[in-house]
């Protein structure tokens, strides 16, 4: 019988840690993600999880106590926020050279200066390039069956996966959850076996120096080299679109949910007017799009559930019927225009396909986005596409920009 | 038991090959160090002149198992090590961070006070050449007043060095020892006692640099026995909280007489703009902290 609860996504996100059984987790609290690390060490400290709790001093050293952990073996967990985050950049970009299969929460939030506690994405999508696959969940559900889809995930490529969800929209917002069942769970995801163990039984030096050139080892045989090390992250990128596909339909076959893979889409069928975006603000463009079908407008959405790596190819083929995409985020690239949106416009570039790309920055600090709003933007949007005038461009949603025209 | 060379454990975990530099202290220490600690432990360690020590992958002249890390972060790894160790259920490996006075004294403190706090069971080495010597002998806040560095050109450093001990002393270790290569005998006592300890112990190697220091690779010993003959370097041990000298430093409490730290200082050329003020300042603060070891002593 089906274990439906209403949780938090922070409580569903512990539930799905405790599903996973890692044997080390180190967390250092930060809001909104601070409820997660409470919960767990209540799990542990209870009795009701198997694990070593590393309550460190910061999220610089979260991180690093599950790097090493997980060179010794152990299955690791750690979770995070904004600044929180930044902290940890360093070791993102080692976890992923180390091909360490880290598991983190990253419950998404603005990043200081000027403080905001509340929720965008800029924490997450600035670390788009640290070599950490990275999933962004709509609902509560899909936190707790992406954290057992990205453990598989992790530790059959050994790449690290970020799981991330929208601060306080999710984090803090109650839902019904289905628990899935700890045997199924175990059956999904087989035990973690590392690739190398740092271990007294087999010495070695791991991510010792390297010179820029490959190099003989005293057998003679030639060794990678630094770019050797980094091309292999890159050849285990690309199989993880298929792999990450996989192990979502695997999942969708045995707990019956399926969160669409690499992406997913809402209406998407005849859609001229195609929004797209990440996370819970995709989720708001459903609402948007419905609004808008009333109109007559043939609005749909493409959300992109993993943004790193990108699924270029899926994204190309929902795209198809398109005249115009809408790209919706809580977060930009300082100087030019949402990353998101730049991914969307070289992806289309691959393809036939040329339409305007609308770039929209949203929901900044925890500025609100309503489905009301992202559909006065898109009836705009219509307008000028049907009058022959739409054109590239970027718009800053909800904004007072001080400019007469702004809206 | 003989109290000599021959007690020490013939096993080499440095073979022929490491990187670091000719007369380097740090590798003389290492050696008796690895030697006490022999099979079932684990390094980790930073970028470092360690790090360079043990030499360009696919190669390495170290036989003991190592994980590298960042700067910061040495005392976070061995936390993660004994993390992980727990959870595989592996409690018989001895966890050792070992990093210089830069990643120790500047950027690493916040991760060693930290485990230090949740008494992590590892040993922490600093070992201490004071200043950056791996890129290129900077200045850090183990660097001594007076001492020219490459950050510090042309006025010396205006700055005395940290008294780091005291620092790690304050987190209540079971145990701490300071030690140095130019008495490995001491050295290899004080790492065999850390290993049969458990908690977070903290161990401090003065390890003398030919290169940062300006001085012969041939006076490393000598350099080193200096810095204990005048006090600038005090060999103890705390445990429990109870302070003991040791070796050189035990019997000049006990009998002997300090030599003046010019003698030590007139040695290295890093000193050669060193004022006179400077100096009695330095001959000053030693003899303070002196007086207060002599204060604290415990048979």
């Amino acid at each position: 019988m089906a274990d439906v609860r209403i949780l938090t996504g922070n409580e569903a996100a512990a539930m799905g840690v405790k599903l996973c059984r890692p044997g080390v987790v180190a967390a250092y609290p930060i809001t909104p993600q601070s409820q997660l690390a409470e919960i767990l060490s209540r799990y542990v400290e209870g009795g009701e999880m198997r694990a070593e709790y590393v309550r460190v001093e910061g999220e610089h050293s979260a991180l690093t106590v599950c790097i090493s952990a997980s060179t010794v073996g152990a299955r690791t967990f750690t979770a995070t926020s904004s600044n929180g985050l930044l902290y940890m950049h360093e070791q993102l970009h080692w976890t992923a050279g180390s091909r360490l299969p880290v598991v983190m929460c990253v419950v998404n939030r603005g990043v200081g200066a000027p403080w905001s506690i509340f929720n965008d994405q800029q924490d997450s999508l600035a670390q788009r390039d640290t070599g950490w696959i990275q999933f962004y969940c709509r609902n509560n559900q899909e936190i707790i069956d992406t954290l057992i889809q990205a453990y598989r995930i992790a530790e059959s490529l050994y790449i690290p996966v970020m799981v991330c969800y929208d601060g306080f929209v999710l984090s803090h917002t109650m839902m019904p959850v289905d628990i899935p069942d700890g045997d199924m769970v175990r059956g999904f995801l087989p035990p973690y076996k590392a690739h190398t163990i740092l271990s007294p039984e087999a010495p070695r030096t791991i991510n010792s120096v390297l010179f820029p050139w490959r190099r003989p080892d005293p057998d003679g045989v030639l060794r990678d080299g630094y770019m050797e090390m980094r091309y292999k992250l890159e050849a285990a990128m690309k199989k993880a679109l298929p792999a990450i596909q996989e192990a979502s339909d695997d999942f969708a076959r045995i707990f019956g949910r399926d969160h669409g893979g690499l992406i997913w889409t809402y209406r998407s069928e005849g859609a001229e007017l195609l929004f797209s975006g990440i996370g819970s603000i995709a989720n708001e463009a459903t609402v948007a799009a419905d609004l808008l079908r009333d109109e007559g407008i043939p609005a749909g959405v493409l959300g992109v559930r993993v943004y790193r790596p990108f699924p270029r190819e899926r994204l190309i083929e929902a795209a198809q019927g398109a005249r115009a995409v809408m790209v919706l985020q809580k977060g930009t690239s300082y100087g030019y225009e949402g990353c998101l949106t730049s991914d969307v416009k070289a992806s289309l570039y691959e393809s036939t396909l040329r339409v305007p790309v609308v770039d929209v920055v949203a929901g900044l600090g925890g500025r609100d986005v309503k489905a009301r709003e992202i559909a006065d933007a898109g009836r705009r949007a219509w307008k000028e596409l049907e009058e022959g005038k739409l054109k590239n461009h970027s718009l800053w949603l909800n904004c007072y920009t001080g400019e007469d025209d702004a809206e | 038991m003989q109290n000599n060379i021959f007690k020490i454990n013939e096993t080499e975990y440095i073979l022929p090959g490491s990187r670091a530099c000719q007369g380097c202290g740090l590798t003389l220490a290492y050696r008796y160090m690895l030697k006490a600690l022999r099979e079932n432990t684990v390094l980790t360690i930073p970028a470092s002149c360690l790090c360079v020590l043990h030499g360009l992958y696919p190669i390495t002249p170290v036989t003991v198992p190592c994980l590298n890390t960042t700067f910061a972060s040495t005392a976070a790894s061995a936390s993660g090590i004994a993390a992980g160790l727990a959870a595989m259920n592996k409690s018989d490996i001895t966890v050792v961070a070992m990093a210089g006075d830069g990643s120790t004294y500047d950027m690493g403190i916040q991760a060693l006070s930290g485990a230090a706090e949740r008494n992590t069971d590892f040993i922490y080495v600093c070992y201490d050449n004071e200043g950056y010597m791996n890129t290129g002998t900077q200045r850090s806040s183990a660097t001594p007043m007076g001492a020219l560095t490459s950050t510090t050109p042309i006025l010396t450093k205006e700055h005395a060095k940290k008294d780091f001990v005291r620092i790690m002393e304050a987190h209540e270790l079971p145990y701490l020892a300071t030690t140095s290569p130019s008495y490995p005998i001491d050295l290899y006592d004080k790492f065999v006692k850390a290993k049969r300890i458990k908690g977070t112990r903290y161990m401090h190697i003065y390890s003398p640099c030919p290169p940062g220091w300006v001085f012969n690779t041939k006076d490393t010993i000598r350099i080193g026995q200096l810095a204990v003959e005048t006090g600038i370097v005090v060999l103890f041990e705390i445990e429990d909280g109870k302070f003991r000298f040791t070796g050189r430093s035990k019997t000049l409490a006990e009998r002997g007489k300090r030599q003046p730290v010019v003698n030590y200082v007139s040695r290295q050329g890093r000193f050669r703009r060193m004022s006179i003020e400077q100096l009695n300042r330095l001959q000053a603060w030693v003899d303070s902290r002196w007086a207060d070891y002599l204060d604290r002593a415990e048979g």
